[in-house]
């Protein structure tokens, strides 16, 4: 039987891509460790200034902070203005807008 | 058992010749399909790492955060609100938060202005984030002026830059003096932006927000399971961008996989054809074609994924890094800690792989199952 034949090759190629698929879930462990310094350090400061949001869309306030934006935030620079800003388009509204003060208060007993 | 593996092999063989006679077309097939893969894995993997780091940082943020509303808009705590929290049974910690925005016309970015309590700075210096600093171009030392909104112009010197390894959260920070603070958005003493509150005991915390509803009823109080909530939401796969992309991807391959099942080619027919009429079985035909399409979709699914976590992992998801940035001028630089979700990487596996794999087989079937003449004149 010839070495170099294709169906041999075509496996020993297919071995090679599932050995880098598992070489890459190694590689994420070790990335894992690495970086957990860095995890560490935000952790912290997340605690020491009280943060509640990341830092991943600065152009408009309501998309730095979306957990404490309002509904009408959205809509601010113009009554009809509609959202122009791309992030808009990447973020959904914050998940505490969706009527959970409502069942807060249903559920809070009036005090003595 | 040998005998059927020999079998397979020269199928293989025989589909790896078949292919390369239609190189351009299987290496345009590859190339297409593994690029649906890339895309989707990237998407994938990058929003899998995102949500985690999100919800893994943010275990820390206070547990409530009462905000208070005026009109609908978010406004300021009047004095003599935490004075009132104090009372209330389960809290263990409650502070007045003071941040703001502020947008830098010089490099028309916006910035989050915040008194670092547990950080006294003197008056006149801030602490900048890492993105700011590179934005601004400043360093320790250098003087900074900002125009506040009532028209005056205030100086800083920079004490200090926040570490670059936690750009993620702090890349737009300045942290400066309460007193600076206050004078620099003209906020009367008393007046907090909201309050932030630690409750000891998780099981309380929904208990104690719904009594602070009540006893302050201009009030929104804010859960950090909500905070975790909407940054779980954000880039989930059935939501927002992640959901266009996808849909987008998966009606790629819908169209590829359409092709692929509306017909076969007159080549491949006439292929099918002569194996037929030189004796080959209708059930090695479909096992040629299903090593033919098994080889391609694990190939464009091995290689689209790879190209992917290299893509996200290693080089910072640089082509994702536009669609998250839009109009910001400010953007964090940020590694993510890979986290690889198995089930999701099954479910990328099983839509990719297996529809395809599907789809290439009824049409041969149909083909292999006529009569070979009929093919060889069709």
């Amino acid at each position: 039987m010839p070495a170099s034949r294709p169906s041999h090759l075509a496996l020993a190629l297919l071995c090679c891509g599932g050995a880098l698929f598992a070489l890459s879930l190694a590689d994420a462990a070790r990335l894992r460790q690495q970086r957990a310094d860095s995890g560490r350090e935000m952790q912290a400061l997340v605690r020491q200034l009280q943060l509640t949001d990341l830092c991943l869309f600065t152009e408009a306030r309501y998309a730095r902070h979306p957990s404490q934006a309002d509904l009408h935030s959205a809509f601010q620079d113009h009554p009809l203005a509609l959202e122009h800003f791309p992030s808009g388009s990447l973020l959904l509204p914050p998940a505490n807008l969706s009527g959970h003060h409502e069942r807060l208060d249903r559920e809070a007993e009036v005090p003595d | 058992m040998n005998a059927w593996i020999e079998k397979q092999k020269y199928l293989i063989d025989f589909t790896l010749a078949s292919l390369a006679r239609r190189k351009a077309k299987s290496l345009g097939l590859l190339l297409v399909y593994s690029l649906i893969v890339f895309l989707l894995a990237s998407v994938m993997l990058f929003t899998h790492a995102l949500r985690h780091a999100a919800n893994e940082f943010l275990a820390g943020a206070p547990e409530i955060v009462l905000q208070r509303m005026v009109a609908g808009r978010h406004d300021l705590i009047p004095p003599g609100y935490l004075e009132r929290i104090g009372r209330l049974r389960g809290v263990q910690e409650k502070q007045g938060r003071l941040w703001g925005y502020y947008y830098d016309p010089v490099v028309k970015a916006n910035y989050t202005f915040m008194v670092a309590d547990d950080r006294p700075l003197a008056p006149g210096k801030l602490v900048v984030g890492a993105g700011l600093a590179r934005t601004r171009g400043v360093a320790p030392g250098n003087l900074i002026s900002f125009r506040a909104y009532s028209g005056k112009l205030f100086t800083f010197s920079i004490a200090d830059i926040l570490p670059a390894k936690s750009e993620l959260v702090s890349a737009d920070l300045v942290l400066l003096s309460e007193a600076d603070f206050r004078a620099f958005f003209d906020i009367p003493p008393g007046h907090y932006t909201d309050i932030t509150l630690r409750v000891a005991n998780p099981l309380e915390v929904r208990n104690i927000a719904g009594k602070l509803a009540q006893q302050f009823p201009d009030s929104r109080p804010i859960l950090r399971e909500e905070i975790l909530r909407t940054y779980d939401s954000i880039f989930s796969w059935r939501e927002g961008i992640v959901l266009a992309l996808a849909t987008l991807a998966l009606l790629a391959f819908a169209i590829l996989a359409w092709e692929k099942a509306s017909g076969l080619s007159a080549d491949e027919r006439r292929e099918i054809g002569i194996l037929k009429a030189i004796g080959w079985e209708t059930g090695d035909v479909l096992r040629m074609k299903f090593w033919e399409g098994a080889l391609l979709s694990l190939s464009a699914f091995l290689l689209g994924y790879l190209a992917a976590y290299v893509h996200v992992f290693h080089f910072a998801a640089s082509f994702l890094s536009p669609v998250l940035k839009g109009w910001a001028v400010l953007y964090p630089r940020f590694e993510l800690s890979p986290v690889i979700d198995g089930l999701q990487v099954t479910t990328l596996f099983f839509f990719t792989v297996f529809p395809y794999a599907a789809a290439t087989l009824v049409p041969i079937w149909r083909t292999a199952i006529t009569d070979p003449d009929a093919v060889l004149r069709g």
